[in-house]
């Protein structure tokens, strides 16, 4: 039809500068609706433009067409070529639309059954609508939901590096975090998996919401198997509803929490198995097994600070292992992953524990004091900017300008100008 | 006498500085079995019937010494005009101790009459007072009301009727009469809060207090101290006491027991300096040091490292203490203090310790000494490791060079942790305030 050659003229035309952009972006805009009734948009017309060129154009059109007749394979196919090539300037002026094609993309290969496909352009696509490494976009749990689906651990990683700080939408934010968190869990990274559950737990909330109670029951197993802590209180800066709620839904996991830092292991084992049901349904029982395991670990370092040498058989006696031979395993697996230094001694079946070391002398340890030296006063400098950006917001000196009506101080100086009060 | 001998003899071979002194006052409390006659005399009043009625529930299964405090009760209660306690004691003693000891009906109702007869007429005497206006009297009558309660055994309206004298009390004498009052009537009731309370009162006055007046307080705050677990400030008291307190506060403590409270109770908790100064070298205190030998012998051992023998007299004090009814609820937490100070002193000047030859003189197994090691090393109180293998103990001193470099890389780490989330909850909270603001307007 006419409308879409002329479409195709004006995007062909108008793809040029970021001022024939705007301008093609409205026309588009307008044409939308008849994109979406005109059936003669076939996959023909698209292959007159160029994606990585016409990027905008490609998009829209792209998103018409899926929604409508294309078979889902071969749209599969489009979408992923077509992520790989855009220009990621273009996209950034219709990134909603460019979310919800991705998103429709996500869907497509999840009913495929074939989430390994979608990983590689999601991932692009993530850092193609970013606006800078500090943003979190909507795309972002998408792309872990596929990177969990797929087992590809690394390539969800490799996101989860960026420092986020500007959230839009706090549901993607927890699925972010949330789903963040599992990736850390299957690549052991039990660190930054904490601090990332630890985000969602302590996130401001008015209501409880699933994601958070979910987040919170891996936050309890995790916290166990990386410092063997566990307090039955949520951080002072949780939301209160967090604080009132929380306890109700996570039950077994407090009694877990609890036996774990009584330090018995049979009594441990026992909850274990009383509560098995429930942690399968809730898919943690490798986590709480994990967890288990740790216990054994955390009591073999507390012998440490007390021993200089101790037997294997003692060492099986004190932890409550079966044997010397499983003492001597754990041992050395936890000698191999670093926990602690030791020897063992085989002939008279004798541990005997080094100290640390670490002497904090060698270059390298230098650069890493520096580099911490340098985030920590990166961070402040960030800090010291996001206070001074608020002050100035007009909306929260309005508001604090309302306020200040209700508590008259007397003070000699205003901290908000006059002008705020109303 | 015979038992003088006894128990100077294995003392003799102790002490290698100056002579045995022989006292006249025999050593009550000892190893040997109480001789509870002798223990009897040491008190007066109430506190005596108390005591041997403690003693006779506590003593096991030691008949003959259940008899004779119980027999001792009797008679003292006899003298008092208490029907509740004599009732008490009578039954207690079941027949077992003959005629003599049996339940005499007609002794009771005629003090019972007494007590109505002597009521009537006090209440008489304090309304005529009250209508008269006259303090003095009203204080008097009040303070009467207060004593004869208190022999009837009566303790709680004993304690109003000497409170309520307050509002009467003109002169500081009567301040401290009333203060003193009260404080032996919340001992006896085990009221310690009311001790302290009353023993601040009468040490605000503003005259300077008598000498045996104050003393009586210093012992009287260090009971309480000693009953609310404070070991430390209840040694501090006693060890206060002057001695010309001598027997006169004989109704509620004894001057043998001042020195065995404040003597073990310094021991679980004054560490060396402080035991040498206050306890070994303080003049005041040896007088009373001197009434209970054992305490005394014990405590310089401890300073001089003889853990053996020092063990061995607590163990031989334990029974006798356990009867005591102030001290019988500590018993073993001092006990159990002052074998852990030994311990952690023991080990104290050392690099490296052979754990058979702490054994022995610890009187213990090496694998029970490595167990109670290990103990007071996860409590931190002894910095040390032990060699399971060769069975020596080493010292370890924290290398505080290597512990501050990791503390600074964990704290950095925290700290970053800790504004990254901090930043991101303020940009949730800034987005939701945004969202409301933006569907108000």
């Amino acid at each position: 039809m006419n409308s879409t050659e002329a479409l195709i003229a004006s995007i062909q035309g108008l793809s040029a500068s970021s001022g024939d952009l705007s301008a093609l972006h409205g026309i588009l805009r307008k044409a939308e609706d008849s994109l979406r009734t005109n059936s003669d948009v076939q996959l023909a017309t698209l292959e007159q433009l160029d994606p990585s060129i016409h990027s905008l154009g490609y998009l829209y059109l792209l998103e018409a067409l899926t929604r409508g007749p294309v078979s889902k394979a071969k749209s599969v196919l489009l979408i992923a070529r077509f992520i790989n090539s855009c220009d990621a300037g273009q996209i950034r002026l219709a990134s909603e639309k460019f979310v919800t094609l991705c998103k429709r993309f996500k869907d497509r290969v999840l009913e495929l059954k074939d989430p390994l496909r979608g990983v590689a352009p999601l991932v692009s696509a993530v850092r193609k609508v970013q606006v800078s490494a500090k943003c979190l976009t909507a795309l972002h749990p998408d792309c872990l939901q596929l990177c969990l689906q797929a087992k590809c651990y690394k390539a969800g990683f490799s996101i989860l590096s960026d420092d986020i700080l500007e959230v839009d939408q706090p549901r993607d934010f927890y699925l972010y975090c949330y789903y963040g968190g599992m990736i850390c869990i299957g690549l052991k990274r039990f660190q930054k998996a904490s601090e990332l559950l630890y985000n969602v737990v302590t996130a401001p909330m008015y209501q409880v919401n699933a994601i958070a109670v979910e987040a919170y029951k891996k936050y309890i197993l995790v916290n166990l198997i990386h410092s063997g802590q566990f307090s039955g209180s949520l951080p002072k800066c949780a939301s209160s509803a967090a604080q009132r709620h929380f306890k109700t839904w996570c039950t077994p996991y407090y009694e877990v929490g609890n036996r774990y830092n009584d330090g018995k292991i049979r009594e441990l084992e026992a909850v274990v198995v009383a509560h098995s049901s429930d942690f399968e349904e809730d898919n943690n029982l490798g986590l709480v097994k994990q967890a288990v395991s740790s216990l054994y670990k955390r009591n073999i370092l507390r012998l440490t600070q007390k021993y200089l040498t101790l037997s294997l058989q003692d060492i099986a006696n004190m932890v409550q292992l079966a044997n010397a031979k499983e003492a001597e395993m754990h041992v050395l697996q936890m000698i191999q992953d670093g926990q602690i230094h030791a020897l063992i001694n085989q002939k008279d079946g004798m541990v005997r524990f080094l100290e640390d070391p670490e002497q904090y002398k060698t270059s390298e340890m230098i650069e890493v004091m520096d580099s911490v030296i340098q985030r920590t006063i990166g961070l402040s400098k960030n800090l010291l900017a996001m206070d001074e950006s608020l002050s100035r917001d007009p909306l929260y000196l309005g508001k604090v300008g309302r306020e200040r009506q209700k508590y008259d101080f007397g003070d000699d100086f205003d901290t908000v100008p006059q002008q705020f009060s109303m | 006498m015979e038992r003088d001998e006894e128990t100077s003899g294995p003392m003799m071979e102790m002490c290698t500085n100056g002579g045995e002194e022989t006292s006249n006052r025999r050593p009550i409390i000892s190893g040997e079995p109480l001789d509870i006659e002798a223990y009897a005399t040491l008190y007066k009043g109430r506190t005596k019937i108390m005591r041997l009625l403690f003693i006779a529930s506590h003593c096991g299964g030691n008949q003959t010494m259940q008899l004779e405090a119980l027999r001792m009760a009797y008679d003292e209660i006899k003298k008092g005009e208490n029907t509740q306690l004599f009732r008490d004691v009578v039954n207690r003693i079941n027949g077992r101790l003959g005629d003599k000891y049996k339940m005499d009906s007609a002794w009771c109702e005629s003090v019972d009459r007494r007590a109505e007869q002597k009521k009537g007429r006090l209440e008489n005497e304090l309304s005529s007072y009250r209508t008269n206006l006259i303090k003095e009297s009203i204080r008097m009558g009040h303070n009467d009301f207060g004593d004869f309660y208190y022999a009837c055994g009566l303790l709680n309206d004993a304690f109003k009727n000497y409170v309520r004298t307050r509002d009467y009390c003109t002169t500081a004498k009567h301040i401290i009469h009333m203060c003193m009052n009260a404080i032996l009537v919340s001992i006896e009731m085990g009221q310690f809060t009311h001790v302290s309370s009353y023993v601040n009162k009468a040490e605000q006055n503003p005259e300077t207090l008598e000498p045996i007046v104050a003393a009586k307080l210093r012992c009287a705050s260090g009971l309480a101290h000693l009953e609310l677990k404070k070991y430390k400030l209840a040694a501090r008291k006693f060890l206060d006491v002057s001695p010309e307190l001598g027997n006169s506060y004989n109704e509620v403590i004894a001057p043998q027991d001042v020195a065995t409270y404040g003597g073990l109770c310094a021991l679980a908790s004054f560490d060396r300096s402080e035991l040498k100064a206050k306890v070994i070298d303080n003049i005041n205190f040896r007088d009373f040091l001197e009434l209970v030998p054992e305490v005394r012998e014990l405590i310089n051992d401890f300073y001089s490292s003889r853990y053996a023998s020092c063990l061995e007299y607590l163990g031989s004090l334990r029974a006798n203490l356990l009867l005591d009814i102030h001290l019988h609820d500590h018993v073993d937490t001092l006990y159990d203090q002052i074998r852990k100070k030994a311990l952690i002193q023991y080990t104290l000047p050392f690099v490296s310790v052979d754990l058979s030859r702490m054994a022995d003189a610890f009187k213990t197994s090496v694998s029970g000494l490595e167990k109670e090691l290990e103990a007071l090393i996860t409590d931190n109180q002894i910095q040390a490791r032990i060699d399971s293998h060769n069975k020596i103990l080493y010292a370890r001193h924290a290398d505080q060079r290597n512990a501050t470099f990791q503390k600074v890389l964990q704290m950095g780490n925290e700290f970053d942790r800790d504004v990254r989330s901090m930043m991101l909850r303020a940009n949730l909270l800034k987005h939701e305030y945004h969202a409301r603001a933006g569907r108000n307007h």
